[in-house]
């Protein structure tokens, strides 16, 4: 499966504040830009991945909208881990010969119709009573374990926010930009402790889209090649009630798996997409997928080591942070990592050859891990 | 016969707070179901001893007028883990806890108090 098949299209729309716009109007409007630049065909379509926020049969409004037959339709609802799943299970079915072009999108109006986090999702009954905020407190009651066992500290949470402003401030598309510091964040209003507000994410308007087919195909379409080297899922709990360790995720599985598919390490990872939605989520991530060790995540991300400049890029678009999160970022995580490989990012690090794009869904519930390489890695 | 979940609620709302264990595992579990997760083994009820430890905790501030308030998982001594609230000025990690039954919106609710 290793290098099978490719992502051969990836765009984004309405990026930050897209007034006048349904989710299913942007998905759509980023899965036709997609397309385009892949060289392809709205017809080609014959797989159709998508996770809405509004539309429990997204799947099936997607592929009417674009006029479309597919021969399979996915609409997978693990959170943030929605869109890496999709390529997940896109890559088996194109290599299966199931189909022959995927499409996977994504959009969001929820700054525009409200500007609250547009999810569906709530504390199961078992929590409810108890008033947690919905997904924030599950995330607080995982960063407040952290600090306890390994004594990370919220200026460690807060290094985390202040990077991904650095790296929206160099890109044209982010939606939160200029200066941030460690001390604004920390006397930011707490929102659930010890989660405050500059340690959520975004509340955006978005809408991104990729194309995949077998790599074969995609080296004579309109795009650098990027193929999928690794791409893994893992699902440990719904309710974070449930975590054996709260402070372990399911990437530590994903990432693995991804990792051993795709013939990589952590070391040999150029640049990182991670789904930020709280600044804690980063530095798991970046322990549970192998950067650094259980507990040294928070000292990890300080010096600006994932910053601008930084030993390790982590989300050089901005990330959820900074740059958009339009309800679910897995997809925009996923497009920054392309442009990466192809040396077409705003923030263009030098010289990748290898990038990993991870994703997070519910209350650090579903994970999902996708390796990305260029042409030589092949 | 009623599913695991209203099995337990009924025994709440009697004041008792059961658990299940695996017969064959002796691995106790929450919340309630038909069958011992991971194996599909049967399952008996016990009661639970109630006592527990806080494992993490998250102080919610609301919009004022709205008091703060905090939720907080508690392991309990037999090893499962849940979701709750501790009736005290402050709850820390590590706080040894016991079960307690309240009423709050009509039906019985399981809360902590400092053991």
């Amino acid at each position: 499966m290793r290098g099978a098949t490719a992502i051969a299209g990836a765009a984004t729309f309405g990026v930050g504040r897209c007034p006048g716009w349904s989710a299913l109007e942007m998905a759509a409007e980023a899965g036709r830009l997609a397309v385009a630049e892949a060289g392809l065909r709205l017809d080609d379509v014959d797989g159709v991945f998508i996770c809405l926020p509004d539309d429990l049969f997204a799947g099936l409004s997607l592929a009417e909208y674009l006029g479309v037959r597919p021969r399979f339709t996915d609409n997978n609802r693990t959170g943030g881990a929605s869109f890496m799943s999709h390529v997940v299970t896109a890559a088996a079915m194109l290599a299966a010969g199931q189909i022959d072009v995927a499409l996977i999108a994504h959009g969001s109006n929820q700054l525009s119709g409200g500007g609250r986090l547009s999810t569906p999702a709530k504390s199961n009954q078992w929590e409810a009573p108890y008033r947690p905020l919905y997904p924030l407190s599950s995330y607080a009651l995982a960063a407040a374990r952290h600090m306890f066992e390994f004594g990370t500290t919220r200026a460690q949470m807060a290094a985390v926010a202040v990077q991904a402003r650095a790296w929206a401030n160099g890109n044209p598309e982010a939606f939160a930009k200029g200066d941030l510091s460690i001390e604004e964040c920390l006397a930011s209003r707490m929102i659930s402790s010890p989660i405050s507000v500059r340690d959520c994410c975004l509340v955006t308007d978005g809408a991104a889209a990729i194309v995949m087919t077998r790599t074969e195909r995609a080296r004579d379409l309109a795009q650098p090649l990027v193929p999928v080297l690794g791409a893994a899922a893992a699902t440990w709990w719904n309710a974070i009630s449930q975590a054996p360790d709260i402070t372990t995720t399911a990437a530590l599985e994903s990432g693995a798996r991804a990792y051993a598919m795709a013939g990589v390490k952590a070391k040999d990872v150029d640049v990182v997409q991670v789904y930020d939605a709280f600044t804690i989520n980063t530095i798991l991530f970046l322990e549970d997928l192998g950067f650094c060790g259980k507990g040294e995540g928070g000292a990890f991300v300080e010096g600006g080591r994932i910053g601008p400049g930084g030993a390790l890029p982590v989300n050089t678009n901005g990330g959820g942070l900074s740059c958009c999160h339009p309800g679910m970022n897995g997809l925009m995580a996923i497009v920054e990592a392309v442009r990466q490989v192809r040396g077409a990012a705003a923030n263009q690090i030098g010289g990748v050859e290898v990038a990993l794009a991870h994703g997070n869904g519910g209350t650090l519930s579903a994970q999902a891990t996708v390796i990305l390489g260029s042409a030589a890695t092949l | 016969m009623s599913g695991a979940e209203a099995v337990w609620r009924a025994a709440l709302a009697e004041g008792r707070f059961l658990l299940q264990r695996g017969v064959a595992s002796g691995r106790a579990f929450f919340p309630p179901r038909g069958f011992e997760p991971g194996t599909g083994g049967d399952v008996e009820w016990f009661e639970a001893s109630g006592l527990g430890e806080v494992y993490s905790v998250t102080v919610i501030y609301p919009k004022p007028p709205a008091q703060a308030y905090a939720a907080v998982l508690v392991t309990l001594a037999e090893g499962p883990r849940l979701m709750s609230r501790v009736v005290a000025e402050e709850a820390v990690i590590g706080m040894k806890v016991r079960a307690r039954i309240l009423e709050e919106d009509g039906a019985a609710l399981l809360v902590f108090e400092p053991a």
